[in-house]
């Protein structure tokens, strides 16, 4: 069973700082999106259960990838190849995105499942499952909350909002996951040691033949903090919060 | 003159595109087409609405199958000569959303809170960076998808439209629906709550939550979480979870117990008019976006303010 699995490296949400309402991302440290560990361990569990295979992470990003991918080699991933530029990734839509990690997946041998985060970490679109499943002509199946092999086919749980549905798809497929589909493992001290020594292959995106069509379709005009103006009023028990909400006539009494 | 589709499977999120289109095209004059999908009582729906509706019916096309779905919507555009097309940004909306952009070789952008026609062009905004900032952007390439939050336009009412039908050619799915569970349903509308009571991964235990729940019926509020609790913990359902892939809430009032203000959470509940934080750690994140910072273990504050309002 070969298993692929697309991670995207994000800079860490919690240590972004605005100035003037404008994010500064430089010195901000980089990690994969939670689902998309969640995807990670989604298809490590497949290929323990199953026996044999391999796990391979692709991911394209800038060039601190080649140290974030570590993160994942430790986790289980048995390989990596990373697709990497100095920031034309950092600044490309979903279009092109997908376009890198189509030409990187189809360099692969015998790739059975792909597995996605239904969403990014930071830009959560949602897109580049579909996308992918639609430039390799694979079907897919979103929103996953469990996966079984079975044959040569996936049986997967799709959760929407309102329904559960239990579907059935051919091999090779490309399957998004959610976040409550499993716990993530911590990996141990000899797992990240070990995980340096993994085989990794790095590939400059300029070497990608992407035909010459490749310029952004969504421009994007700005990014902004919302304004926030909060009282960070401090209180020392509860009936003074109530006194305080009752003279905002927040609360009736 | 371009011509703007809309689609969703769902009936009142397609009123809301209805909408939405209806507000861009006053000012670029597009021509404006509803689709539905093996679907005739949403086609009833919309057309009594005022919309012209296309409608698809073909009992090949299974909606799971999104690739398929994709290709059946991709003709559809070709046939209306639509460049714009809205969908719902619920789940499957999203998905159809990646899925079709790519097939008819369009930008898109999903999950849009806010939209508007400018300069001939659509702009959108959205959230960025998992909810810590806002991005604005609008779509160059001649065909745009577009995928619109629900609830971000009301429902469109009208008369006078008309139901015409499409032929699509449909390929054998390699995906079969063995089983549709509908889930618990919680009927509650957390996103139109005046009071919003809601609980984080701070909560000891399930049954701490019967004091949570006294507590926001005492002030008339309702009970919301943080999604661990919902989707790990699965203490509540996902209809009461606040954020980035739950629900957008703007109460004039939001009492936060024990949760710790990551982004994904505050995208949405920074438009609450007063915000409360009550949790253990003086240093928690979510302190910075309250207008009220209670210092204390949630389990001894709940059943105070439980009994002083008595
Ligand atoms: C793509 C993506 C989308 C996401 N979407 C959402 C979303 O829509 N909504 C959402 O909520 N999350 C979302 N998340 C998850 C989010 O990142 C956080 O993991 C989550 O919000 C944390 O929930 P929490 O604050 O309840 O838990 P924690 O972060 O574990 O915080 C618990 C808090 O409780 C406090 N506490 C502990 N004990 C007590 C006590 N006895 N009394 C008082 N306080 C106590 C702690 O100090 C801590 O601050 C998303 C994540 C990703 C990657
Ligand atoms: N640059 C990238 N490299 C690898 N995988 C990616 C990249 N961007 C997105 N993905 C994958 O696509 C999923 C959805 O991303 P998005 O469309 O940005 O929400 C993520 O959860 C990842 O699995």
């Amino acid at each position: 069973m070969n298993l692929v699995v697309a991670m995207k490296q994000i800079p860490d949400l919690q240590q972004i700082r605005f100035s003037n309402r404008r994010p500064v991302l430089a010195d901000v440290p980089k990690s994969f999106g939670n689902i998309d560990k969640n995807a990670l361990e989604a298809a490590v569990l497949i290929k323990e259960s199953y026996g044999d295979g391999k796990v391979t992470v692709v991911s394209a990003g800038n060039e601190e990838l080649e140290d974030t991918i570590k993160e994942a080699l430790a986790a289980g991933a048995d390989e990596a190849f990373l697709i990497t530029d100095d920031n034309a990734l950092d600044d490309a839509d979903s279009s092109i995105v997908a376009q890198v990690l189509t030409e990187a997946i189809k360099q692969l041998e015998d790739v059975d499942l792909l597995l996605f985060g239904e969403g990014s970490g930071d830009n959560y679109s949602g897109q580049m499952g579909p996308r992918v499943a639609k430039l390799l002509d694979l079907p897919m199946v979103g929103y996953a909350s469990a996966i079984e092999i079975k044959g040569d086919t996936a049986i997967v749980v799709r959760t929407l909002e309102d329904v559960e549905e239990v579907v059935e798809v051919s091999l090779p497929a490309v399957i998004t996951v959610q976040s409550g589909i499993n716990e993530p493992r911590i990996p141990s001290v000899t797992q990240i040691l070990k995980a340096g020594r993994k085989p990794k292959t790095v590939q400059d995106l300029e070497d990608l033949d992407l035909g010459s069509d490749h310029k952004n379709q969504v421009v994007t005009i700005d990014i902004l903090a919302p304004e926030s103006n909060r009282k960070q009023i401090k209180v020392n028990n509860a009936s003074q919060l109530l006194d305080a909400l009752k003279n905002e006539n927040l609360i009736g009494g | 003159m371009a011509g703007i589709m809309i689609y969703s499977a769902k009936d009142n999120l397609a009123l809301e595109l209805l909408s939405a289109a209806r507000a861009l095209a006053a000012t670029s004059g597009d021509e404006i087409k509803a689709l539905t999908v093996n679907n005739d009582s949403q086609a009833q729906m919309l057309s009594a609405a005022g919309a012209d509706v296309y409608t698809i019916n073909s009992s090949g096309l299974v909606p799971a199958d999104i690739g398929a779905m994709a290709d059946s919507l991709a003709q559809a555009v070709q046939q209306m000569a639509a460049n714009v097309v809205l969908l719902s940004s619920d789940r499957s909306g999203k998905e159809l959303a990646g899925s079709l952009a790519q097939a008819i070789g369009a930008g898109c952008i999903t999950d849009v809170l806010d939209l508007q026609g400018k300069d001939g062009r659509i702009e959108c905004r959205r959230n960025a960076l998992g909810g810590a900032a806002i991005a604005t952007q609008y779509i160059e390439s001649d065909r745009q998808v577009i995928a619109i939050a629900p609830k971000t336009f009301s429902a469109a009412s009208g008369q006078g439209g008309s139901v015409t039908e499409l032929q699509v050619s449909v390929k054998p799915s390699s995906i079969k629906v063995l089983e549709v569970k509908e889930k618990d349903k919680d009927s509650v509308n957390i996103d139109e709550a005046d009071i919003i009571v809601a609980v984080g991964q701070g909560l000891n235990s399930k049954e701490d939550l019967a004091m949570v729940e006294e507590l926001a019926n005492k002030l008339g509020g309702q009970v919301a979480c943080s999604k661990p609790v919902a989707t790990d913990k699965k203490w509540l359902s996902e209809e009461r979870v606040i954020g980035l892939s739950g629900k957008q809430c703007k109460p004039d009032l939001a009492i936060l117990l024990g949760i710790s203000g990551q982004v994904q959470f505050t995208v949405g509940i920074r438009d609450a008019k007063t915000i409360v934080a009550v949790n253990s750690d003086e240093n928690a994140v979510i302190n910075q976006m309250a207008d009220y910072v209670l210092t204390a273990d949630l389990h001894e504050v709940v059943p105070e303010l439980i009994s002083l309002l008595a």
